[in-house]
C-alpha cells in the first residue's frame, strides 16, 4: 500500500515541557529509594500470606528447586554470572536452618535478600540521555531507509519527504490520550501480535508528545542487544517469564503497582505473550492489570479529599498486513492445541542481524501499519470524558472511588478487586474489537480460509490443514461473490460499533481484492494467498493463511461463506 | 458512627417478609408505591394482613431510600422491575449492594419489536434481574437471594432458609450478616446467574404442579414431575447460562420442593386452577400478586425454539397458558414423550 495522502502529518508537541518531570525520569532518579519501597513492600504481602511456622520455609524451599532448575536447564545469556552461586549459597543457608526450631527470623532474613536480588534486577534502567539518543536513532535511521527507498533518485537518502508518519498511521483518541496523561496516570492495553509491537509502542507514544511510558518487557528480549540497548532506554522492566515462582511474581507485581502509584504511565501486553494464533486476544492476563486495579485502590485511600490521581486504561490495537513471525508462531500454537505438551520458547530472531534483516525488508517493501488508539476508560471500564471524568451508559459522572468504598470508607477487599479486573479485562476484550481495523489483506485471508474449510468440512482441522497446497484453489469469481458479502457485513457491524475499518476496504471490490491478496503475509517466502495465471485464487501455505484468517476470528463472519 | 438503615423496595408479601427479618437487626426504609399502603404501614405497622416490625419505616421517595442506605433489598415483579431500576438509578452510587428478590426474567428487545413479533428470542434479549440492574445503574457489587421462601411462611415465623448469591464475597457476607437469625439460615453460592434461573424455572414446574394436584393426580405422578421437571430446569439452565450446581442446591431442588407442594404458592395455584377449568384471563384477573411463572413459560418457550433443546414440560404448559389445550390433554402428551435417559446431566 502506497501513502494515500491521507494520512495526518500533524506533529505532537510534547505535554510536559522538560523530560526531567517524566515520572520515569523521577522514578530513575530516587532508583535506590525506589527499590527499597518495592522490597519493604513485596516482604509484607509475602508475610502476611505465610504465616504459619513451615509456610515460609516450604515457599523459600518451592523458590530454590524451581530456580536450580532453570540453572540446570535453561540459562540464558542475560542472566547474570553470580545466578548459581547465589542460589548455591541459600541453599546451604536453608540447610543450616533444619536443625532450629524457630528460625522465622531468619528465614525472613533469606526472603529479604531473594526480594531485593529480584527487585534489582526487575528495576529499569531509564536514561534520559540514552532516550533521547536511542529516539533520534530511531528517527534519523528509520527516515533514510524510508527516504533512501521511497524515491528511487540520487540524492534522495539525505531527503525527509517521508517520515514514519506515512509508514504508521495513527487512528482514533489521540487527543484525549494525550489529555489523559496529562492530568492522571495512563496504563496502555494493545493487542501483541509481533515482537516489533515494543518499539513500535515506543515510537508511537514518543510520536505523540506523550512521556516515555515504563512496560515490562520479557527478559529473553534482552538477549539481543539492539534490543536491550533500546529498551533499557525507553523504560522498559524486565519480566521473566521462566520465573514462576510466587516471591518473583509477588515482587514483578508490587515493582508495577508502586510505579503505576508513583504516577509512571504504563504499557501492558495484557495478553501475556504474543497470540501465538492470530486472533485478538480473548483472554487476558490478570496480573498485571490487578496491580493497576490495587493501585488505584491504594491512592484513593492515600488520598481521601478528592486530591487523587485517577488511573485511565486505554487499549489499543496494532493492526499488520504481515507478521514476520506468522509462521513460527502458528506452529506452536497447532503444536501446543495438537496435544505437544512442552515446548521452550523460542526466538525467531536470537541476532541482532535477523531482526535488521527483517527491519530494512520492513521499511523498504512497504506494508502499511495502523495503530489504533480506543477510548479511555477508568478502572471498572466505563469510558472517560477528555477530562478524565468516568461516565455511565446514561451518560451520567460517576465517581470511580465510590467502587472501591464499603461502609463509607475506600477498604482492601482482595476478591472484590480480582472479579473488577476480570470484568475490565472483559470490556477491554470488547474494546479490542471494536477498535480493530480491518485491512483488506485481512478480510481475503478470511474468506479463502472459510471457503476452503467449508469444502472440506468433514476433517477435523489438523487433517484439513495437512492436505496438500496444490489440491486448493477458489475460482476469482466464487471468491470475489463471497469476499463481497463478508465485507458487506464488516461495513455493516462498522456502523453498528462493533468493528473499524480502514478506509481502504471501501474502495472498489476488485481493487480492494488485489490490494488484499498482494499484501496479505507479502513478505514470507511461502505466500499464503495468491492468484494463479489462470486467475484463481491459492495458498503457498495453509497453516499461516489460517494464522492471517483468524484475526477475523470473533465476529461470527462465518456465516456469510 | 450511626447504622445506616436498609432499603426494601416493594412491599408485597415477600417484601415485607424480607423487611420484617432485616428490621430484627436493623432499621429499615421500606419503599411502597401505593399511598394506601403507607398509610397503613406507618399508621398500624401492617400490610396485607401481617404486622410489621417497628423498625420497618415506610417510604414512596425513591431518592431518599437511595441517600439513606447503602444496600438495598428491589423486591418487586419482573414486569416492573426495569422501570423501578430507571427510576431508581439517577440516585444510584458504585458504592450501593443491591441484592434482588425477584423470580423472574425480563425481556430486552430492539426497538419496535415484543416477544410474539422478533424472529429468534436469543439469550442476548433475556435478562435476569442482576442484569436488568446493571443495564440500568452503576451498581456492579449485585446479589440474589433464593431458595424455599414461602412469604406467608416466613410471616409466620417458621424457620427456613435463603441462598444469597453473588460474585462477590463482600455481598453475600453483607447479606449473610443481615438476614441471618435463629430461624433463618443463610448459604452463601458465587454462581448468581445459576442461581437466579434456578429459582426462575422452578416457577415453571411450580405451574405443571399445581395443575397435577387439580386433577387430583397422587404423589407418583408428582415424583415423576418433580424429577423430570428438576432435569428440564437444569438443561434450560445451562442453555441460559447457570452451572448444574445451581440446581441441585436450596435455590434449586429445594425450593422446587417446597412450591410444588404448596397451596401458598402463587405458581402452584395457577396450575391448580386451570386444571379446575378456569380460565388463565380470569385467573389472572383475580389474584392479588403476579404469579411470575406464567410470563416465564411464555420467555423460555420462545427461548428454547431456536437452541437444540427439548423442554417438553414448558412446550406442554406454554400450549395450556396460551393456546387453549386442556391441562388432560396436556398430560398425555406428556405421557407418550419418549423420555428415555434418567440422568444425563452430572
Amino acid at each position: 500500500m502506497k501513502p494515500k495522502g491521507n494520512s495526518k502529518h500533524k506533529s505532537y508537541k510534547p505535554i510536559l515541557p522538560g523530560t526531567k518531570d517524566w515520572p520515569v525520569v523521577q522514578l530513575s532518579k530516587n532508583r535506590k529509594n525506589f527499590i527499597k519501597r518495592v522490597v519493604e513492600e513485596t516482604l509484607v504481602g509475602i508475610k502476611e500470606a505465610n504465616p504459619g511456622r513451615q509456610e515460609l520455609r516450604e515457599e523459600l524451599e518451592t523458590t530454590l528447586y524451581r530456580e536450580r532448575l532453570r540453572i540446570k536447564e535453561n540459562p540464558w545469556r542475560v542472566d547474570p554470572s553470580d545466578d548459581y552461586r547465589f542460589w548455591e549459597k541459600v541453599k546451604n543457608q536453608l540447610v543450616e536452618l533444619t536443625v532450629e526450631q524457630d528460625a522465622r527470623e531468619k528465614e525472613e532474613d533469606i526472603l529479604r535478600r531473594v526480594v531485593t536480588r529480584y527487585a534489582h534486577e526487575i528495576a529499569g534502567n531509564f536514561k534520559r540521555t540514552r532516550y533521547r539518543l536511542a529516539r533520534e536513532i530511531v528517527k534519523f535511521g528509520f527516515a533514510r531507509l524510508l527516504n533512501a527507498t521511497r524515491v528511487k533518485r540520487f540524492g534522495a537518502f539525505f531527503r525527509n519527504k517521508y517520515t514514519l508518519r506515512d509508514k504508521i498511521q495513527i487512528r482514533g483518541k489521540v487527543k484525549q490520550l494525550r489529555k489523559l496523561a496529562k492530568q492522571g496516570t495512563v496504563v496502555m492495553v494493545p493487542t501483541h501480535f509481533s515482537n516489533l509491537d515494543s518499539i513500535l509502542i515506543g515510537w508511537i507514544i514518543h510520536s505523540l508528545g506523550l512521556p516515555a511510558f515504563i512496560y515490562g518487557a520479557g527478559l529473553n528480549l534482552f538477549n539481543i542487544k539492539i534490543f536491550a540497548y533500546f529498551m533499557n532506554s525507553l523504560g522498559a522492566y524486565k519480566v521473566d517469564r521462566r520465573k514462576k515462582n510466587a516471591i518473583y511474581i509477588d515482587t514483578l507485581k508490587v515493582y508495577s503497582k508502586l510505579a503505576i502509584e508513583e504516577g509512571a504511565h504504563s504499557l501492558f501486553f495484557p495478553g501475556g505473550t504474543r497470540s501465538r494464533s492470530g486472533k485478538i486476544e480473548s483472554t487476558l492476563k490478570l496480573g498485571l492489570l490487578g496491580t493497576a486495579m490495587e493501585a488505584q485502590r491504594s491512592i484513593y485511600m492515600k488520598y481521601p479529599d478528592g486530591e487523587a490521581r485517577k488511573i485511565f486504561i486505554v487499549p489499543v490495537t496494532i493492526n499488520y498486513n504481515f507478521v514476520l513471525e506468522a509462521p513460527a508462531l502458528i506452529h506452536e500454537h497447532l503444536k501446543s492445541q495438537g496435544g505437544e505438551k512442552y515446548y521452550i520458547e523460542s526466538d525467531e530472531y536470537s541476532t541482532s542481524y535477523n531482526m535488521i534483516k527483517f527491519l530494512i525488508k520492513f521499511f523498504t517493501k512497504g506494508s502499511d501499519i495502523s495503530v489504533s488508539i480506543g477510548s479511555g476508560m477508568d478502572l471498572l471500564g466505563n469510558y472517560v470524558d477528555d477530562d478524565g471524568n468516568s461516565i455511565d451508559n446514561h451518560g451520567r459522572f460517576i465517581d470511580t472511588r465510590d467502587y472501591f468504598v464499603s461502609n463509607g470508607e475506600v477498604s482492601i477487599d482482595r476478591q472484590r478487586e480480582e472479579e473488577y479486573t476480570r470484568r475490565l479485562s472483559r470490556i477491554i476484550v470488547r474494546e479490542f474489537h471494536r477498535i480493530n481495523r480491518v485491512f483488506a489483506s485481512h478480510l481475503v485471508a478470511f474468506v479463502a480460509f472459510r471457503i476452503w474449510r467449508k469444502k472440506h468440512d468433514k476433517l477435523d482441522l489438523y487433517d484439513f490443514l495437512r492436505l496438500p497446497e496444490e489440491e486448493l484453489s477458489i475460482s476469482y469469481d466464487e471468491f470475489k461473490e463471497v469476499f463481497s458479502r463478508a465485507r458487506q457485513a464488516v461495513l455493516k457491524m462498522k456502523t453498528q460499533n462493533k468493528v473499524n475499518v480502514a478506509a481502504h476496504l471501501k474502495g472498489q471490490l476488485d481493487e480492494v481484492i488485489t490490494l488484499g491478496l498482494d499484501n496479505v503475509g507479502m513478505y514470507h517466502s511461502k505466500r499464503p494467498l495468491l492468484r494463479n495465471k489462470a486467475g484463481d485464487i491459492i495458498t503457498r501455505d495453509l497453516n499461516t493463511l489460517y494464522y492471517y484468517h483468524n484475526r477475523m476470528d470473533g465476529y461470527d463472519l462465518e456465516k456469510y461463506v | 458512627m450511626s447504622k445506616k438503615p436498609i432499603g426494601v423496595i416493594g412491599a408485597g408479601s415477600f417484601g415485607s417478609a424480607i423487611a420484617n427479618i432485616l428490621a430484627e437487626k436493623n432499621e429499615v426504609l421500606l419503599y411502597a408505591r401505593n399511598s394506601e399502603t403507607i398509610k397503613n404501614i406507618a399508621q398500624k405497622k401492617e400490610n396485607r394482613g401481617h404486622k410489621l416490625h417497628t423498625n420497618v419505616i415506610p417510604t414512596s421517595d425513591l431518592a431518599y431510600l437511595a441517600h439513606s442506605c447503602d444496600i438495598i433489598f428491589p423486591i418487586v415483579p419482573s414486569s416492573a422491575f426495569r422501570q423501578m431500576m430507571q427510576q431508581l438509578s439517577p440516585y444510584l452510587h458504585p458504592y450501593h449492594i443491591l441484592i434482588h428478590g425477584t423470580k423472574g426474567l425480563d425481556i430486552h428487545l430492539p426497538e419496535g419489536e415484543s416477544i410474539d413479533t422478533i424472529k429468534k428470542l436469543g439469550r442476548e434479549h433475556i435478562r435476569t434481574m442482576s442484569e436488568v440492574i446493571m443495564d440500568e445503574s452503576v451498581v456492579i457489587r449485585v446479589g440474589c437471594l433464593a431458595g424455599p421462601n414461602l412469604a406467608k411462611e416466613m410471616a409466620a415465623n417458621h424457620p427456613a432458609a435463603t441462598v444469597v448469591a453473588s460474585h462477590y464475597k463482600e455481598v453475600i457476607r453483607e447479606g449473610e450478616k443481615l438476614l441471618r437469625n435463629d430461624r433463618f439460615q443463610v448459604y452463601g453460592n458465587h454462581d448468581l446467574i445459576g442461581i437466579e434461573l434456578a429459582g426462575v424455572l422452578k416457577n415453571i414446574i411450580a405451574i405443571a404442579s399445581g395443575a397435577l394436584s387439580g386433577l387430583g393426580l397422587g404423589e407418583n405422578a408428582k415424583g415423576l414431575l418433580i424429577s423430570r421437571g428438576m432435569v428440564e430446569m437444569i438443561h434450560v439452565g445451562k442453555a441460559m447460562g447457570g452451572d448444574v450446581h445451581a440446581f441441585v442446591g436450596l435455590a434449586g431442588v429445594g425450593d422446587l420442593v417446597a412450591t410444588c407442594n404448596s397451596t401458598l404458592s402463587r405458581n402452584y395455584t395457577v396450575g391448580y386452577r386451570l386444571a379446575k377449568g378456569e380460565t388463565l384471563d380470569d385467573i389472572l384477573a383475580d389474584m392479588e400478586e403476579v404469579a411470575e411463572g406464567v410470563n416465564t413459560v411464555r420467555i423460555v418457550k420462545r427461548f428454547i425454539g431456536n437452541q437444540k433443546l427439548r423442554a417438553p414440560i414448558t412446550e406442554a404448559l406454554y400450549e395450556v397458558l396460551f393456546e387453549g389445550l386442556t391441562v388432560d390433554k396436556a398430560l398425555q402428551l406428556l405421557m407418550r414423550y419418549p423420555y428415555n435417559v434418567d440422568i444425563d446431566f452430572l
